[in-house]
């Protein structure tokens, strides 16, 4: 496996509303791997995810993705992201958003079929998407990301609302997918998610805390549950500071 | 841009549409009773039926475009698939110009429906051809389409963008010469009048129905509203951002 950076960022700093919500964030993402982007809700995940998709305005700081700076038109083609509200057309059903975008893409149509079976929606596939549920409308985003098979993927969230079984599934499509090559950067605020990935990317109040493997993390908190790891490293953090 | 992407966009826009049928039967229908109701309000004079109706055909078009890709693009923002679709390879002038492609369409149905039942069961006589006067409709259906897109960026809501419907298309209505003769007109409101995509549209359509031909003052009037559909399209693609905050 390549230890190429796919994602390398330097000093980014985004500011919403007035506010800065990311705090000079600087870090690298390793290519062909899956990495855990974790941390409560409101921590400025999906900003992060926003700027390094090339959507964010960001205040300062370097964004690459593979070699080009974040949001160059060359990157379009290259990198899927999956928001984490379903961005799809309700009133079209799957196959007919998949065909959209596969034409968007220019991608053949064969890889309609196979990414619906990704995401488990065969038997929905003629179904018109504001009839399915939430879980179903957000596999249909998953999908459509999967299509043009980008070298990088960044998911928002992407097994929030799903049933067990169905998310295991979709941790082992993400292990596929990075043993194939790509590079996955996934969001989640259930620490038990970041069972599934090869590197942790720790967040807190927009500033990063941790960038490790789940065994380093474990090995250096001396923590065997990844939650209460993440919890000692928040007091060790906040001792510091105080 | 891209051919493939653009043509793919118009017919995603129209499978949508179809998903819609209350919404194209509304399109379809509204017209042509408003055309009854105005035979029947004229009953006692018929020759301002005849005055009005046929200009009405053709300005049809532009006000239920101007709504519905307001709604549409609205839509298309609120529902983060516009986000998506600026984060792939997409030109913003292919989304655009599909707009263009499924509601050219939608106009030519609906001048289609309508000048059908006017010119045919409401007896609506006028002096140039039928065609042109369709031609002119779909025309001011891009005009209409291409003012919704740029004013749904000032809306957040579904509320607000049917708002500008009374604020923008109304006044356009109005002071167009559609109610009353532009040279009649205060000299104030004869200026903006002026400055209103919509008189051009009217003259051009007045001058077919009553004189027959666009006459070289309605090539005028048809170069202003390609002009200012053009320079609003421009304007909307300057409001598709590909970073926002």
């Amino acid at each position: 496996m390549s230890h190429a950076r796919a994602i390398e960022i330097e000093d980014l700093v985004v500011c919403r509303g007035g506010l800065e919500v990311l705090h000079g964030l600087s870090f690298g993402v390793t290519a062909g791997r899956v990495t855990g982007l974790l941390g409560p809700s409101g921590c400025g995940k999906t900003t992060l995810m926003r700027a390094i998709v090339g959507v964010q305005i960001v205040a300062s700081g370097r964004i690459e993705v593979l070699g080009r700076p974040a949001g160059s038109p060359a990157l379009r083609p290259r990198i899927g992201y999956v928001t984490q509200a379903p961005s799809v057309y309700g009133d079209l059903s799957v196959r007919e958003n998949l065909r959209y975008f596969a034409r968007v893409l220019g991608v053949e149509r064969e890889r309609i079929g196979a990414a619906i079976e990704t995401v488990a929606l065969g038997g929905q596939a003629d179904q018109v998407v504001s009839s399915l549920s939430g879980g179903q409308s957000a596999r249909v985003s998953l999908a459509t990301a999967l299509l043009g098979e980008p070298e990088v993927l960044v998911l928002d969230e992407p097994t929030v609302g799903l049933d067990p079984v169905l998310r295991r599934d979709l941790w082992a499509t993400f292990r596929e997918l990075a043993a194939a090559g790509t590079t996955l950067l996934v969001s989640s605020h259930v620490m038990e998610e970041a069972e599934h990935c090869d590197e942790l990317l720790l967040m807190r109040d927009g500033d990063l805390l941790a960038v490790e493997s789940p065994d380093a993390l474990r090995e250096r908190t001396g923590r065997h549950e990844l939650d209460e790891a993440f919890l000692a490293l928040i007091e060790k953090t906040e001792g510091e500071g105080a | 841009m891209s051919a493939r992407i653009t043509w793919a966009t118009g017919l995603r826009v129209l499978t949508q549409l179809r998903r819609d049928p209350r919404t194209i039967a509304l399109l379809l229908i509204v017209p042509p009773f408003l055309l009854t109701l105005l035979k029947g309000a004229f009953q006692q004079d018929p020759a301002s039926f005849q005055r009005v109706g046929g200009p009405l055909v053709g300005l049809f078009p532009f006000s239920t475009m101007f709504v519905v890709t307001s709604i549409t693009m609205l839509r298309e923002r609120t529902t983060g698939t516009l986000e998506r679709l600026m984060s792939l390879p997409l030109a913003k002038l292919d989304l655009l110009f599909g707009y263009g492609i499924a509601f050219a369409v939608l106009a030519v149905v609906q001048a289609g429906v309508t000048s059908a039942v006017a010119f045919g069961p409401l007896g609506l006589e006028v002096a140039g051809s039928t065609a042109a006067v369709v031609a002119l409709a779909v025309g001011n259906a891009l005009l209409g389409m291409s003012l919704g897109l740029f004013v749904s960026a000032f809306a957040r809501t579904e509320f607000q963008a049917v708002q500008f419907m009374p604020a923008i298309v109304f006044p356009q209505l109005l002071l167009c010469g559609l109610f009353v003769p532009r040279d009649q007109m205060a000299g104030a409101l004869r200026v903006i009048s002026d400055t209103m995509p919509l008189t051009y549209a009217f003259e051009a359509l007045n001058s077919v129905t009553t004189t027959g031909s666009l006459g070289s003052r309605g090539a005028l009037d048809v170069a202003v509203i390609a002009g200012a559909t053009l320079l609003l399209l421009a304007f909307g693609a300057v409001t598709l951002r590909r970073r926002t905050p």
